[in-house]
């Protein structure tokens, strides 16, 4: 009897085993396919010409660097924004922040925002910053719009991580006499660093693929410049891809595929530095 | 002797919960005194409350007072950052900051600024190591995390940690309790030695070690001081049933 339902249990494990692989496959399956299918329309129009051109009519012409430049300058500026915001607000909500009804309210809050879809964000920025605060659409306009669509899911991130710092760090720390500044400054935060790095790049990684917010608040589908400041007016990556597509003609097409493949390449950049920084603060921690 | 520490009817709630109920305690000076009882009895809680690291728990709450040198460390103007460098503290699961073995003694001098100038610090470094009896198995390898460190060692470190800042008091809160027989003689010979220059206070599971090491001992049950003596008077004379019971191994 102990036998069968030993045999019965390994049964269900290997089962488990290979369904669990199944989906897997499926899952990396649909992800090849993709890449392949954008590969094979979009790789023979990658080159040097077509990352450093600008747009133009005839599609052997156009270019993509004022999207790609645009791209990375409203990235960094999110992150100049919404980084040193988001981890001070989740600092304060983790460590300062009492367990009042308020927090409670604004920590369910933050986790709704996070859910909120991109366009709504870019409706609050077309009326915030570009109307009321003036920036017109602009670089600034922009990217403070992004700033919000990720700040919740920075401040979750942030959170997450300082809950997993041990508790047992905290009280060593305030036992030699350190202030709660201290504790967190010099112990909590450089082992909750690794965390909140990763949790930051996959919250821009999100960020620099949106094209809903960014059309909402008015960035331009043909700009033939890149930006030069944070008053210029821009465009991204997504949006020139969303350009493209939508023509007639099949030559625009192709330029779209490889615009795409410059695209993944940019967020394959962006998590590969996640993985890295995290893996060495990780070791240098121990 | 005055005492270096006195309670007196101290009570410690957390939420609704009293945990700890008037206990009135002298703990003499340069001696090692022991808090020995079941678990949950409340001695690791009246520990705490010597130097407020309950204060940290949200939804605690304490009555009576504590004198420190005839000060009351829960007055309206105690600076608990203050009190906390004079009252240091080892916990039972060793806790070294992910950090370098010499960051690691050299912290609590850092963010008190008790340490002026790199030679200052280093020498203050390796005399808290050589207190806690790490400094030869440690001091060609300073720069090396601490975590690659054993347990003994870790607690060892974390005691170094401790006496850097040269408190007058160290709490203790079964500092062996996870360590094997080799690493606890360790720890019990260092708590000999240091009491020479410091007031020590241990919690302990462990009644043969409170019997080697302390000089006084305290049965704490059910959130009560049951007993508070000399450790030879409780652990062969003892003037309780309940503490005669517990010390023969009776219950607990």
């Amino acid at each position: 009897m102990i036998g069968s339902a030993t045999a019965r249990r390994r049964v269900l494990d290997v089962g488990f085993q290979i369904s669990a692989l199944a989906i897997l496959c499926l899952a990396l399956a649909a992800l090849a396919a993709l890449i392949v299918d954008v590969w094979r329309d979009g790789a023979p129009r990658l080159s040097f010409d077509f990352l450093t051109g600008f747009p133009s009519r005839r599609p052997e012409n156009a270019g993509i660097w004022h999207a790609l430049s645009g791209s990375i300058v409203v990235i960094l500026v999110t992150a100049a924004l919404s980084v040193p915001i988001g981890v001070a607000a989740a600092i304060y909500l983790e460590e300062y922040g009492t367990r009042s009804v308020t927090a409670r309210l604004i920590e369910i809050n933050i986790t709704n925002l996070a859910a909120v879809p991109s366009i709504i964000y870019g409706l609050l920025g077309l009326g915030l910053f570009v109307r009321t605060l003036g920036m017109g659409r602009s670089v600034l306009a922009g990217a403070s719009t992004l700033a919000l669509l990720v700040l919740p899911v920075i401040i979750l991130a942030t959170r997450e991580a300082l809950r997993a710092v041990p508790p047992s760090i905290r009280e060593g720390s305030y036992a030699l006499g350190a202030t709660k500044w201290q504790t967190v400054w010099y112990q909590v935060l450089p082992v909750a660093l690794p965390g909140i790095l990763t949790g930051t790049i996959l919250a821009l990684s999100r960020a620099i693929g949106e094209t809903a917010p960014l059309i909402t608040i008015g960035a331009l589908t043909f700009v033939a410049f890149a930006p030069d400041g944070l008053w210029s007016p821009f465009t991204v990556l997504p949006i020139q891809i969303f350009n493209w597509v939508s023509r007639p003609q099949p030559a625009f097409q192709v330029n779209a595929a490889a615009a795409i493949l410059v695209l993944l390449a940019l967020l394959l950049t962006m998590n590969a530095a996640a993985i890295w920084l995290r893996d060495r603060f990780q070791r240098k921690l121990q | 002797m005055t005492p270096k520490i006195r309670a007196q009817e101290l009570s410690f709630y957390y939420g609704a919960v009293r945990a700890l109920q008037d206990i009135s305690v002298e703990i003499q000076p340069n001696l090692v005194t022991a808090f020995i009882g079941p678990s949950g009895c409340g001695k690791s809680t009246f520990l705490r409350t010597l130097n407020r690291m309950n204060d940290i728990i949200p939804g605690t709450r304490v009555e009576g007072r504590v004198l420190l040198d005839e000060t009351n460390i829960y007055g309206p103007h105690v600076d608990v950052v203050a009190l906390r460098r004079r009252v240091g503290m080892v916990f039972q699961k060793s806790n070294p900051f992910p950090k370098s073995i010499f960051d690691n003694a050299a912290y609590g001098l850092r963010i008190n600024d008790l340490a002026h100038g790199r030679a200052e610090l280093t020498a203050r470094v390796e005399e808290s190591l050589r207190q806690a009896a790490l400094w030869d198995e440690v001091k060609d390898r300073l720069q090396e995390s601490a975590l690659a460190l054993s347990g003994g060692q870790q607690q060892r470190l974390c005691i170094a940690r401790a006496l850097a800042v040269r408190p007058e008091i160290l709490l203790m809160d079964e500092p062996a309790s996870a360590l094997d027989p080799m690493a606890t003689q360790r720890i019990e010979e260092l708590v000999y030695e240091l009491k020479k220059t410091y007031t020590i206070v241990i919690v302990t599971h462990n009644m043969q070690q409170a019997a080697r090491v302390s000089d006084h001992t305290a049965f704490f049950w059910l959130g009560r001081l049951i007993e508070y003596d000399r450790t030879d008077k409780i652990f062969t004379n003892p003037a309780e049933k309940l503490t005669e019971d517990y010390v023969t191994g009776r219950f607990g």
